[in-house]
């Protein structure tokens, strides 16, 4: 599994031109994660890729040569930090709740909402996490899932931006 | 000044120094022809919408500007994929301009309503719609930009008619481009560069491979400069053609699935590879698990993308062919690899023996044969635009070109159909230049039309059909790996002269060596186009041939005798 931070115009197409990409290296993304940065003209992008290195590598220098993507990189290799977030509504009846609720504490998830027959966690982490306590939850019934997919970043000074704003040099047609 | 958008967008194309569009009217870009009657610019009316973008990518590959073609929406837009695609694959930059419904009616199946940025995502380097008139003129100046930068390519401009009809102030200053600010990745890697230059200078069967991207970047004489200084050999890729005179000693040919046996067999030998613009297709490197085993491996490339992506190098300097190749000039040594270029060119008399010109004369007429005449007959001097198939190959082995973009072929997406139209571009943008379309009889019945363009704009080509009647590149894979079982390749024909007459073009056939040189001759002194039909033998084979996934130097080679005779008796 690759990681692949980009920045990109944030405007519509563009998560189409990425998808249809990826589709013609023959590359399966696994998660795919958009939403906007402080600049709101630029949006930010996690693409977890199935794929190896060298895949990586023309994932990120193909995704650059897209005009609307701004920058890519493949962040596989550095101290990161990965995040998912899950909501999960789960069967839950008067007997079994306490000890539910329990083991949500464990994996610090929160319950956010309860009805008389089932609740919803929402838990946040890294896949391992969220992948364990699906695991523990099975066995009072998942009705209903969602999940963000992952988004990433770089830790401390390793600091991953978009372009600065300068504006682009007149250029003329050749 | 208030102005249509139709207006704005013939005035951007005039400012932007566009002479020519190669188009076809439509509904959806009524508003565009209208504006275009009023307009300077020369509106070439072609037959069939692929004909306008294979004459646009013609145009651009014989000049290095930009090729403008226009469609209506829907079945004009799509009619233009197969041209896009083509100029996608080798890297020509070519703008299409297409109609689109009003803005209203997007997305409601609206008469000849297509999606066509959709359609077209992988195939163009970047696509847009526009449908606001004010923003007709910044962006189809960033279209220019964007297809004629960096790795060259074809880009869609979609715009809704509406927007067509629509006016707004045209101010030149204001609609300035304004391209997304990307990050500007430092690609000089020093310990790359000096891997590089270490394993230039120690090399001793070094080995240039040269393609396209010598020629995009104008990087001839540095190219030249550089093969000289190191005295490496150099081999090309079919579109690398050009970018190295022929005449040069150290020029070996184009090497590859036909390339001749010398150049494959030296590239499986040789301890260095220098691939300079070009991308190890498969067509060129054969299985890529026993592709030049011995060689270490330099990639000078402008796309980032194509490192590694089919061969694993050494060192790869990612930049400009032209600016790298000079960076590296002063660093490298002067070299003398002659006694590895004796080694090379001793195999060559092997080929000789089995070379079809060197065969007695049995009086029938071969394909090599035209185009090595047809070679002679033009000094080199002409532009040839080739079809797809046998008669592409031969064109390759036998007319050798001295000077860049004077071979203009579809090599990435092999388009049949592609010569005739990308011929008349090429015309358009070079009048002064001789033009030759070589093209196989099936290739030519699948954009024959456009020979009534070539009448309606009063157009000098010259036309050499290679007529074997067979899709001739299809029989042989049937003849070599199908036991000559030929399905669906013997091609009824038409009487091309009798049809080039029914055109108002003046059309010949010959069957007979010794009619090829007059003919040609002849057929050269005339200001109009000519039509020449040449019968050639039926059943012949391109050699040699790299059987596809085979080992580069495992070459099926031309039997020396018997020659197998095929052709209908003169
Ligand atoms: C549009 C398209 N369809 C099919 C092919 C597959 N194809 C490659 S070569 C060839 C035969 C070409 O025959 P012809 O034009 O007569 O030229 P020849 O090979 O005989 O010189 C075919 C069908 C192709 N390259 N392009």
């Amino acid at each position: 599994m690759q990681t692949i931070v980009a920045y990109v115009q944030n405007k519509p197409g563009v998560l189409n031109r990425v998808a249809s990409l990826t589709r013609r290296l023959a590359i399966n993304i696994d998660s795919l994660t958009v939403g906007p940065t402080e600049n709101v003209e630029i949006a930010r992008m996690t693409i977890c890729a199935h794929t190896d290195e060298r895949g990586a590598t023309r994932l990120e220098a193909s995704l650059e040569k897209l005009v609307d993507v701004l920058l890519a990189e493949n962040i596989s290799d550095r101290p990161m930090l990965e995040r998912d977030l899950a909501l999960i509504k789960v069967a839950a009846d008067q007997q079994n709740r306490p000890h539910l609720m329990e083991l949500i504490k464990v994996f610090r998830g929160r319950v956010v909402d309860v009805a008389p027959e089932s609740l919803i966690v929402e838990v946040s982490g890294t896949v391992d996490k969220i992948d364990g306590l699906l695991e523990v939850l099975r066995p009072f019934g998942v009705l209903e899932m969602a999940r963000t997919g992952r988004i990433a970043m770089t830790r401390g000074n390793d600091l991953l931006r978009p372009p600065a704003e300068t504006p682009a040099p007149e250029a003329t047609a050749k | 000044m208030k102005l249509t958008g139709a207006e704005i967008l013939c005035e951007t194309l005039t400012r932007l120094g566009v002479k020519h569009i190669f188009g076809y009217p439509g509904g959806a870009i009524l508003p565009v022809y209208d504006a275009l009657g009023k307009s300077k610019l020369h509106h070439i009316l072609v037959r069939h919408e692929q004909g306008a973008t294979h004459m646009a990518d013609g145009y651009a590959r014989a000049t290095g500007g930009v090729g403008v073609a226009m469609a209506t929406s829907g079945p004009g837009a799509t009619n233009m994929v197969t041209g896009i695609a083509t100029a996608m694959l080798d890297s020509s930059p070519v703008v299409c301009i297409t109609g689109q419904v009003s803005s209203k009616l997007l997305g409601s199946d609206a008469f000849q309503e297509v999606d066509i940025t959709g359609i077209t995502m992988p195939i163009t380097k970047h696509n847009v719609v526009i449908s606001k008139v004010e923003d007709i003129a910044r962006t189809v100046r960033e279209a220019f930009i964007i297809a004629n930068s960096g790795r060259p390519g074809p880009v869609l401009v979609d715009i809704t008619k509406d927007a067509q009809q629509a006016s707004a102030e045209f101010d030149w200053e204001a609609s300035a481009p304004r391209l997304p600010v990307k990050r500007q990745r430092n690609n000089h890697d020093q310990e790359e560069f000096d891997r590089a230059v270490e394993l230039l200078n120690s090399a001793k069967r070094p080995l240039i491979l040269a393609g396209r991207g010598i020629m995009l970047s104008g990087a001839m004489r540095t190219f030249e400069q550089f093969v000289h200084t190191s005295d490496i050999p150099v081999a090309m890729t079919l579109l690398g053609i050009g970018c190295f005179p022929a005449s040069d000693p150290l020029n070996l040919g184009m090497m590859g699935m036909h390339g001749e046996a010398w150049v494959n067999n030296a590239i499986q030998e040789a301890d260095l590879l220098i691939a300079v613009g070009m991308r190890f297709d498969d067509r060129v490197t054969g299985d890529l698990r026993v592709y030049a085993r011995n060689a270490k491996k330099i990639h000078i490339e402008v796309d980032r993308a194509e490192i590694n992506k089919n061969v694993k190098v050494d060192a790869a300097i990612i930049g400009d062919a032209g600016e790298t190749l000079a960076a590296l000039l002063p660093h490298i040594h002067e070299r003398d690899h002659s006694e590895w270029m004796t080694h090379i060119t001793s195999s060559k008399g092997d080929s000789a023996v089995r070379d079809i010109q060197s065969l007695p004369d049995s009086g029938h007429l071969y394909a090599a044969h035209v185009i090595n005449d047809l070679w002679k007959v033009t000094a080199g001097n002409a532009i040839v635009v080739t079809d797809v198939g046998q008669h592409q190959m031969w064109e390759a082995q036998y007319y050798h070109h001295n000077a860049p973009r004077t071979l203009i072929t579809s090599g990435g997406l092999g388009t049949m159909g592609f010569a005739l139209p990308a011929a008349i571009g090429a015309k358009m943008a070079r009048p002064d230049a001789e033009v030759w379309v070589v093209v196989g009889d099936g290739g030519f019945q699948m954009t024959m039309c456009e020979l009534a363009t070539i009448v309606q704009e009063k157009i000098n080509i010259k036309i050499a059909i290679i007529n074997n009647g067979y899709l001739g590149m299809v029989r042989q894979w049937q003849e070599f790996f199908y036991d000559k079982r030929y399905v669906a390749t013997p091609l009824v024909a038409p009487n091309f002269a009798a049809l080039a007459n029914s055109f108002g073009i003046h059309g010949e056939t010959v069957t007979t060596r010794k009619d090829v040189v007059p003919t040609i001759e002849t057929a050269r002194k005339s200001d109009q186009t000519v039509l020449i039909d040449f019968r050639v033998e039926q059943e012949d084979s391109v050699y040699p041939m790299v059987a596809a996934g085979a080992a580069l130097n495992d070459m099926i080679r031309r039997p020396n005798n018997p020659l197998v005779e095929t052709a209908t008796e003169p």
